[in-house]
């Protein structure tokens, strides 16, 4: 059997090495562009003074969910991450994180739409959705690295890859499952199909669209500590440091505070998303 | 020129609709077709007009091909074949851009589940034609308040549909319709999911809307009472196609065929009312005795109507007299009734079958008197009285 081995993983390696020496000084640019940016953004994060930091967040969960219980544990969780001392790797986690998950929904939620558009889009997608969503999240960092070298460029690449399912999957699942006699009186009513969208769609859909986003986010946070391997350094990077030197208390005060930026972030964006339904 | 017009009208469910149509036109039923080739025949050759200003009621089971045909006159759904003029234009030959004309401007819709968007108020919703249309903002609420409050709804504007009742969300419905002010209506099944109280509300609220507005109606229902009480004439569907187009009393007392006797058997309650149970107690009778001329025209002023009828003092019916000879007596300055009264005139008993005063009244000039045996007057039945009182006690029987 084994003599006749399909070539696929060749053909794989002959694909993106062919696509890497052409497009990598492209690749490469964009890494030095983005790692510019991101290093900008965690800077300009850090000047703020913790302790004010810590009160805008808590102010910004008030303004946003009016939830008492939610906005004190916002701000205890951001102080005992402070305590801690793994202040600047949670700046640097946040910073990744907010921008895979920008280029994820950037991305993402106009695919999910096109996907409910056209069937022809939701055939081609669904898919490469189920590929990146089984492919074991590390073979991605393979490739990354040959594309935008070791470092952060590379750790948001597979983040957004490993993230974007949801806020497709969830943004044509929301607009398809828009009953269909609203769909029939928008277009009794004379409406083009992007009246139908501004108006009907994406107004109707949003909650659902929402809960994508808020498991992109979540993906997105899951995946910076693989992405640490190539690189990403933050709160992933503490937690791969503590594995290669079994340090288990440090390991988990790392994963703590992951837990806790995931939960202020979870919390916010499913009242985000409930809100539009009440 | 018809208001709408339809011709030939087919539509076949499936793939290759072309190989349905011949069967069809070889005289092959609709259950025979599903059963060779798994074409369903939503519309078997339709042809009837609708005149401006008319209610019609496409009326038939659920499965009789009511929906698919009112839908296919504003192409949500595309016939297979055949013609619809609106206005004297083909709607199966427009283009994209002058059908989304049609259905913005000219064909208001109103559906069976009201499907308001639960994400705008009341009055957007009411807009939201007018929105499509491109009208500015100021000018389409202005309009949609204009709407509602037509309806019945001022005040409740900034309200979310999911806070009305379901009568009140119809009627939203219907606001978001009419707010085009479009020549066509075309309502599916739209009381269909009232309760009965509710829907005779609604029901009447149509009429009198009707009465200042007359657009012209194309009203979807499978329930006949509905269809007697809001239909100027009534088109009766069975396995997508049409078996009989006629008003209410014609469908009532000549069915063109067993199929639509069984239909109005089933709910026929001309068979089961007498006159008693549908006619007026009219308190406008002349005394013989006590009314002159002038007192007769004054009670007929003030109820509203061309004739009276007469008893004597034990109440018993002596006959009818009509505004024009009662005004001649007047001006003579007579002070009896007696010279004008017409006393050959045709009278039921109470217990006369509903069903049988269609054909009595049918070559009545004037209202039919309801007496006893012992001729005292009791009631009087006026067409108009008769179709509505039938559809109403529907429920009931």
């Amino acid at each position: 059997m084994n003599e006749f081995k399909l070539p696929v993983g060749e053909v794989i390696e002959t694909g993106i090495d062919f696509l890497v020496e052409h497009l990598s000084f492209i690749t490469k640019a964009s890494a030095e562009v983005v790692e510019t940016l991101l290093g900008a953004m965690e800077s300009g994060l850090l000047l703020i003074p913790i302790p004010l930091f810590i009160v805008l967040v808590g102010a910004c969960v008030w303004f946003l969910t009016k939830e008492r219980k939610l906005t004190l544990g916002s701000a205890l969780g951001l102080a005992l991450i402070w305590n801690m001392g793994l202040w600047t790797a949670t700046i640097s986690t946040i910073a990744l994180v907010l921008v895979a998950t920008l280029c994820a929904i950037a991305i993402g939620v106009p695919l999910g739409i096109c996907a409910a558009i056209s069937k022809g889009t939701y055939k081609v997608v669904m898919p490469v959705l189920d590929v990146m969503q089984t492919m074991p999240a590390f073979v991605y960092l393979i490739p990354a690295i040959p594309f935008f070298g070791l470092g952060k460029t590379a750790a948001i690449f597979s983040t957004v890859i490993f993230s974007m399912p949801p806020a497709i999957r969830f943004t044509c699942l929301g607009i398809r499952q828009i009953p269909a006699e609203l769909v029939e009186c928008s277009t009794a009513f004379g409406a083009t199909r992007m009246q139908r969208l501004y108006k009907l769609d994406l107004p109707l859909a949003a909650p659902t669209i929402m809960a994508g986003i808020n498991q992109t986010v979540m993906l997105a946070l899951s995946m910076v500590v693989i992405a640490s391997m190539i690189g990403a350094k933050g709160l992933g990077g503490e937690v791969w440091k503590a594995i290669q030197r079994l340090q288990m208390g440090r390991g988990f005060e790392a994963g703590i505070a992951i837990v806790i930026v995931a939960m202020i972030l979870d919390r916010v964006l499913q009242k985000l998303g409930t809100r539009k339904e009440n | 020129m018809a208001k709408i017009y339809v011709e030939g009208l087919y539509k076949i469910f499936g793939p290759n609709p072309k190989k349905a149509l011949q069967m069809l036109s070889q005289g092959k039923s609709k259950d025979d077709i599903m059963a060779s080739t798994r074409h369903g025949v939503g519309v078997n050759n339709a042809n009837f007009e609708v005149h401006e200003g008319e209610i019609v009621v496409v009326m038939g089971l659920s499965g009789s091909g009511k929906s698919t045909l009112v839908r296919c006159l504003n192409r949500l759904i595309t016939p297979t074949a055949g013609k619809i003029l609106i206005d004297g234009r083909d709607v199966l030959t427009m283009g994209e851009d002058e059908l989304r004309q049609l259905r913005q401007r000219k064909m208001g819709m109103v559906f069976q589940n009201f499907a308001l968007f639960p994400h705008r108020t009341v009055l957007e919703n009411a807009a939201l034609g007018l929105e499509i249309q491109g009208m500015d903002r100021e000018q389409r609420l202005k309009l949609a308040d204009e709407a509602l409050s037509l309806v019945g709804l001022d005040g409740w504007g900034a309200s979310y549909p999911r806070q009305l009742s379901g009568g009140m969300q119809q009627r939203v419905g219907l606001a978001r319709a009419l707010a085009l002010s479009p020549d066509i209506l075309l309502m599916d099944e739209a009381f269909s999911a009232l309760d009965p109280l509710i829907r005779r509300d609604m029901q009447d609220e149509l009429i009198s809307l009707q009465e200042r507005m007359q657009k012209t109606i194309v009203f979807i229902s499978h329930d006949l009472d509905e269809a007697l009480k809001l239909g100027d004439r009534i088109i009766l569907m069975k396995d997508g196609a049409i078996v009989q187009i006629g008003s209410p009393e014609e469908i009532l007392t000549h069915p063109a065929d067993e199929y639509v006797a069984r239909f109005v058997e089933d709910v026929d309650i001309t068979k089961v009312l007498t006159a008693e149970s549908v006619m007026k107690h009219s308190e406008a009778v002349a005394y013989l005795r006590t009314d002159g001329p002038r007192a007769a025209l004054r009670k007929m002023r003030k109820h509203n109507i061309a004739h009276l009828f007469v008893v004597d003092h034990t109440h018993r019916l002596v006959g009818i007299v009509s505004a024009d000879a009662a005004a001649i007596l007047a001006q003579r300055g007579e002070g009896s009734l007696t010279e004008a009264i017409c006393t050959d005139i045709k009278t039921v008993y109470p217990d006369t079958a509903a069903h049988d005063l269609f054909s009595i009244m049918a070559e009545l000039p004037y209202p039919l008197a309801v007496v006893d045996e012992a001729n005292k007057f009791k009631g009087v039945i006026v067409r108009g009285t008769l179709v509505a009182a039938l559809a109403e006690r529907g429920g009931a029987v």
